[in-house]
């Protein structure tokens, strides 16, 4: 199998929400052929690591096969959300776009969007 | 197909666009069976500042946005039994109600009913003290900031309660925004308060209906790799629910917009912690086993919600005062742009020390990566980040203390004479904010207090 390293954004997209000073994040693999390369890569770990400079202090992975995607749930991350936070970005919007731009993964190349393309 | 009822989504946020619901009635208008309009316009935010409206003004404190919203649908849905539930009323669902009656007087709108589903409001029987020790489950502690609002989140009962006195309308104030999906169903399919399984697909069916685009490709596009036809023609959402639990997502016929697996898995998790138990006033439903299946053109069907029993609390959103927001930006543009707006930058944290020594006080140049930055301008920074472009200098404070948070924002507006050369576009306010707290409150003296009624013309 002919495997690529990739940003997570080619290989997944995601949706990020917020209650309180915690951030939910789902990535969910355009190809579902990448699930368990994303199960094995896209780790607790890695996920805190990106936000650990936000102030997270824990990341609690939920698995969902049957759809296939994963849901982060990232704790502390919001520096105060709409309560508190100074940043632009309140509520955290965006922080699904840093996930997905800062984590790199090794899957199929058939399973990254636009690969043919480059 | 018969028996289904039709839910389709007219707003997702107080200020979503307000034409969006009228080819969402089009497409009802040409279904048969129980056919439904909801409008989700309020967040935690929305409560207290309506709360604040209210205190000065008991007719106050409802949405600022119905006639904008309901003069477009009204008479088209009275006409084709088209039956609209909505979180409108706010801190004042009567006060709501009320409105609606005139707004159908102006329209030429004969015999409207109206209900409204009050007893939300936790202040109504609690001392602020007894609200202020509710254990906090999301948010700051509550420690002895004045209470503004303190409001239950109260499930589908009430509502499907108000459709069952005939309304037309139904004017809710707090309930969890999938209740207004879920009291249609209770209603039309007599759900008992038991099958847990049922009540879970109606909250699925609520959960990614009443965020409206947000699941028929609003939100979502990414162009290049998550493409979204005719985006400025988003369609609204439609859901088909069977007596049996069958779900599919649909969208408003000759809309733009997109309804994909991965549109609704998008929203299936959006603001979902534990997928195994999100708890609602109804029911815990468990989307572990959901699957999405492409069933036509923009229509996806959603199985396999579970349910387990509702817990024994509801969450209520408690708004104290939160003191003040001030925010400024000044861009540079151009040659050395990126030098100008950090040298501007430079100059903010070193007035700062001086004007409001006692607040932390953010500065940062946006166009370098700062939205993902923290306070002290650490993040993953962009490569490449060139010399020659276009920068906002951007500082930002809170503060008990409203005078220190203008005097922030007057310093960026001084960079006009006293900054770098090219500052332009200053842009600053201060707004007066309200923080809130998710607590935990027993069931029984909120449910015991709710009522409907029903609101004469």
């Amino acid at each position: 199998m002919n495997m690529v390293i990739a940003p997570l954004h080619e290989v997944a997209h995601g949706r990020a929400g917020d209650k309180g000073n915690r951030s939910n994040i789902s990535v969910i693999p355009y190809s579902a052929e990448a699930y368990p390369h994303l199960l094995e890569q896209v780790t607790e770990a890695r996920v805190l690591a990106a936000f650990r400079h936000k102030g997270a202090t824990a990341v609690r992975r939920y698995e969902l096969p049957f759809l296939p995607a994963l849901n982060f749930v990232i704790e502390d991350v919001l520096e105060g959300g709409v309560n508190g936070a100074l940043g632009l970005d309140q509520h955290g919007k965006a922080l699904s776009f840093l996930l997905l731009g800062d984590i790199r993964v090794t899957v199929p190349a058939g399973c990254v969007r636009n690969w043919r393309h480059r | 197909m018969g028996g289904d009822v039709h839910i389709g989504c007219g707003a997702g946020f107080a200020g979503d666009r307000f034409d969006a619901a009228v080819p969402v009635v089009e497409t009802l208008a040409r279904h048969d069976g129980p056919r439904y309009l909801i409008y989700e316009v309020m967040g935690e935010r929305t409560l207290a500042i309506a709360q604040r409206l209210r205190r000065v003004n008991p007719d106050a404190g409802h949405s600022p946005y119905l006639e904008r919203y309901l003069s477009r649908t009204l008479a088209a849905c009275k006409r084709h039994g088209i039956r609209i539930v909505t979180n409108m009323g706010n801190a004042n669902p009567l006060g709501a109600a009320r409105r609606v009656h005139a707004l159908a007087r102006d329209l030429g709108i004969d015999g409207l009913r109206v209900a409204a589903v009050l007893g939300d409001d936790l202040l109504t029987f609690m001392s602020p003290a007894e609200v202020a020790a509710l254990p906090v489950v999301e948010g700051i502690g509550l420690g002895d900031a004045d209470i503004v609002a303190a409001n239950a989140y109260l499930g589908a009962r009430p509502v499907a309660d108000a459709l069952a006195t005939g309304a037309d309308v139904v004017l809710v104030g707090r309930t969890t925004d999938a209740a207004l999906v879920l009291g249609p169903l209770l209603h039309e399919f007599g759900w008992a308060a038991d099958d847990w399984d049922r009540l879970a697909v109606g909250t699925v069916a609520g959960h990614l209906l009443e965020c409206a685009g947000q699941v028929t490709g609003g939100y979502f596009c990414d162009p290049g790799f998550k493409d979204v036809p005719d985006l400025a023609k988003l369609g609204f959402p439609i859901g088909e629910v069977s007596p049996d639990g069958d779900v599919v997502i649909g969208k408003a016929d000759g809309t733009g917009g997109q309804v994909s697996r991965a549109t609704v898995c998008e929203q299936l998790l959006y603001e979902v912690h534990d997928p195994g138990a999100y708890l609602t006033p109804d029911v815990v439903l468990d989307m572990r086993e959901v699957t999405l299946e492409q069933d036509g053109d923009d229509r996806v069907r959603v199985r396999g919600a579970r349910g387990a029993p509702a817990p024994d609390t509801l969450k209520a959103t408690v708004s104290v005062e939160g003191g003040w927001l001030g925010e400024a930006t000044m861009a540079y543009a151009g040659p050395n742009a990126l030098a100008r707006a950090r040298l501007a930058a430079d100059v903010l944290r070193d007035r700062s020390g001086t004007i409001a020594p006692a607040e932390t006080v953010r500065v940062e140049v946006l166009g370098t990566g700062a939205v993902f930055g923290n306070d002290a301008g650490e993040g993953p920074s962009y490569r490449g980040t060139p010399q020659w472009g276009e920068y906002l200098v951007r500082a930002a404070v809170r503060s008990a203390d409203g005078a220190a948070v203008q005097a922030v924002v007057d310093e960026v507006q001084s960079l006009f004479c006293s900054g770098p050369a090219g500052g332009g576009g200053f842009r600053g306010g201060v707004s007066e904010q309200i923080r809130t707290a998710s607590v935990l409150v027993p069931r029984a003296p909120v449910e015991s207090r709710v009522r409907v009624e029903e609101v004469p013309s």
